[in-house]
């Protein structure tokens, strides 16, 4: 559905997007991660037909961005990071100007539009100006407004920021519906693990680059190499871990009262071992696991390597 | 067929509802047709108070003059009211953070543009329209007909026109309102000011020039042409087609000669294709990207996603 090949960006002399590759199949919900100024908006923004790229390829269901931008903008809905409203529309005629605007006719519109007041939970605000609306009320109007004309992409620029987090699960609980009824979704977020309960894929830009792309578990797995073992022992715990710092692939260990945390650097057969050693060794293991890293963890890690040729080479 | 939707486009809609929504639409009509009415009261004062004409009452000479004084001074308001209605429609939309939402619509750029300059200039017409009763005031003493009073209020759609042109224009290429503002401020004050300021230096130049010259005169001069340029230059020529002789300083010995275009058309000709220069370059730059005209047959990627299948899943 979304294709983009060695798309570069440049303002000036600033490199925003340096040949960035990214393909995201119909119906996925692609997590689009990276700090502030990494180059999200910047892509989102050549896919939704805002910004010409430097040079580089992006289509959106078979169109090319450039070529074909009336085509592209059929088929997404996009809602920008930051976005202001009409404030002297009421909240209908809010969704029937877009809707009008993307040619839909007005007794369809008169159709649909209670029905986008539902989905996005503001059936009782129909008659109230959008400027009375909170900022929650508005990011999910802004939302209702991207699926007005039935987009079969749809590009989300971080759209839970500023939220609160009442405001937050709503949203959140909008987009699952969203998936389920088989849109293509492009999400950026900064609330990363509020993302891995929703994203098939995630996509990890830095410095204008794409350091990472596949599914979350993909991910997850190529960095077990940095996987935490959490244990607890019924007693010495303290010679455990004194013992455990010169034992094979553990690169650090802290100790605290809620047990043992190594940083193992071994793979299933190591960590097997290592386990049994300890067993062996004569203490009384309560619990011994890897601790679960979220989407955040996975987020820090790649970016706090750099490129993914430098994880890649870790990695081995 | 359905006119209002062939007519009005959700964009001119829009446009309408939201400015007549605010309060200050409102005091802007006021605003203006107290500024017209006191100019009016004005006039009728310095007139019936000897400065003018016969003291103390008001013939058709008097009114007409006093209909000029008002048409130049409504050229004025239109000259300062149209680059502050129109200077900000794209741009506003941009610092509002609304420009990219609906520049993601399907409707195109000409539209867009189009629409925002056709609802200020409709906003600037119900401003001149509801001074109409201060014109009625001319009317009481006779001396202008109908057919002036239409021609005036042509002339002033035009330069309501050329102005919002310049204004919509400065307003899709700078982000910022008060820049784009300044900007159509300064290129209405060359089209005002400065124009009218070279005719009279150049005019000067040349009578010297002719009052030296010693060979035949010359059936008109180039002045004329510089005038032409000048809204109040065109306008009074609508008022006294005979001012055209004048501005092109035709020779006065000869009654049959002409001046080579009236001030009023050249106004209209030059400035037209300004206007179309304008509206494309708006048009052309308020898009990043504008694509192919035609429409493709088919996407190129396989699998059949780029269909124009609707996925209503509504729920």
């Amino acid at each position: 559905m979304i294709e983009i090949k060695n798309l570069c960006k440049t303002y000036g002399g600033f490199e925003a997007l340096k040949s960035v590759n990214l393909t995201i199949s119909k119906g996925t919900v692609f997590g689009f991660v990276g700090p502030n100024g990494a180059g999200k908006t910047t892509t989102m923004s050549i896919l939704a037909t805002l910004l010409a790229p430097s040079s580089g390829s992006a289509r959106v269901g078979g169109f090319e961005v450039t070529e074909y931008p009336h085509e592209v903008r059929k088929r997404i809905g996009y809602m920008p990071d930051f976005f202001g409203v009409y404030d002297q529309f009421k909240t209908t005629e809010y969704l029937h100007f877009y809707g009008a605007s993307y040619g839909i006719p007005r007794d369809e519109r008169e159709r649909l539009i209670p029905q986008l007041l539902e989905l996005v939970n503001l059936s009782d605000k129909k008659d109230a100006y959008v400027d009375s609306l909170s900022r929650g009320m508005k990011q999910r109007l802004c939302l209702a407004r991207c699926l007005v004309h039935d987009p079969e992409v749809l590009i989300l620029d971080e759209p839970a920021s500023g939220l609160d987090p009442r405001a937050r699960i709503e949203m959140r609980e909008i987009l699952k519906e969203l998936k389920l009824m088989g849109k293509t979704i492009i999400i950026s977020s900064h609330i990363l693990p509020e993302l891995a309960e929703m994203v098939d894929e995630i996509g990890v830009i830095e410095h204008g680059t794409m350091i990472a792309q596949g599914r979350v578990s993909e991910i997850q797995n190529r960095l077990r190499v940095k996987r935490v073992l959490h244990i607890r022992v019924l007693d010495r715990a303290g010679e455990l871990a004194a013992r455990l710092k010169d034992e094979a692939h553990v690169s650090q260990v802290l100790h605290d009262e809620t047990g043992i945390h190594v940083h193992f650097g071994g793979g299933d057969a190591e960590q097997s071992q290592l386990l049994g050693g300890i067993i062996g060794s004569g203490y009384q293991v309560i619990s011994f696991h890897e601790a679960q890293s979220n989407l955040e963890d996975v987020f820090l890690e790649i970016t706090k390597g750099g490129t993914e040729h430098e994880l890649a080479q870790h990695v081995d | 067929m359905n006119w209002r939707n062939m007519w009005i486009n959700p964009v001119l809609d829009k446009e309408f509802r939201l400015r007549m929504r605010t309060p200050r639409a409102a005091v802007s009509v006021l605003s203006y047709v107290l500024v017209m009415g006191l100019l009016a009261m004005g006039i009728i004062y310095v007139m019936t108070s000897g400065g003018m004409g016969q003291a103390g009452r008001i013939d058709p000479t008097s009114s007409r003059m006093m209909f000029y004084a008002l048409s130049i001074a409504q050229l004025v308001l239109i000259a300062f009211m149209t680059p502050a209605l129109t200077a900000g429609v794209i741009s506003g939309e941009r610092e509002k953070q609304t420009l990219n939402m609906l520049l993601t619509t399907q409707q195109s750029s000409a539209t867009i543009i189009l629409s925002k300059l056709v609802s200020s200039l409709g906003f600037i017409t119900l401003l001149i329209v509801a001074t109409l009763p201060v014109y009625s005031i001319v009317f009481l003493y006779g001396g202008v007909s109908p057919s002036q009073l239409l021609s005036v209020f042509i002339f002033y759609l035009f330069v309501m026109l050329l102005l919002g042109s310049i204004g919509v224009m400065y307003s899709t290429l700078f982000k910022r309102t008060m820049v784009s503002v300044i900007m159509t401020y300064g290129t209405g004050l060359i089209i005002f000011l400065v124009t009218g300021l070279v005719f009279l230096f150049a005019l000067s130049i040349e009578q010297a020039q002719q009052y030296a010259a010693s060979g035949p005169p010359q059936p008109y001069s180039w002045v004329g042409y510089v005038l032409g340029l000048n809204p109040a230059g065109a306008l009074i020529s609508i008022l006294e087609p005979s001012f055209s002789e004048s501005a092109f300083l035709v020779n006065g010995g000869n009654f049959q000669a002409k001046a080579p275009i009236p001030l009023w058309l050249e106004f209209v000709l030059v400035y037209a294709v300004g206007i179309v220069i304008f509206l494309w370059v708006a048009i052309r730059k308020i898009r990043p990207v504008r694509g192919k005209r035609f429409r493709p047959e088919r996407p190129r990627e396989t699998g059949g996603e780029a269909t124009d299948k609707v996925m209503r899943k509504q729920p």
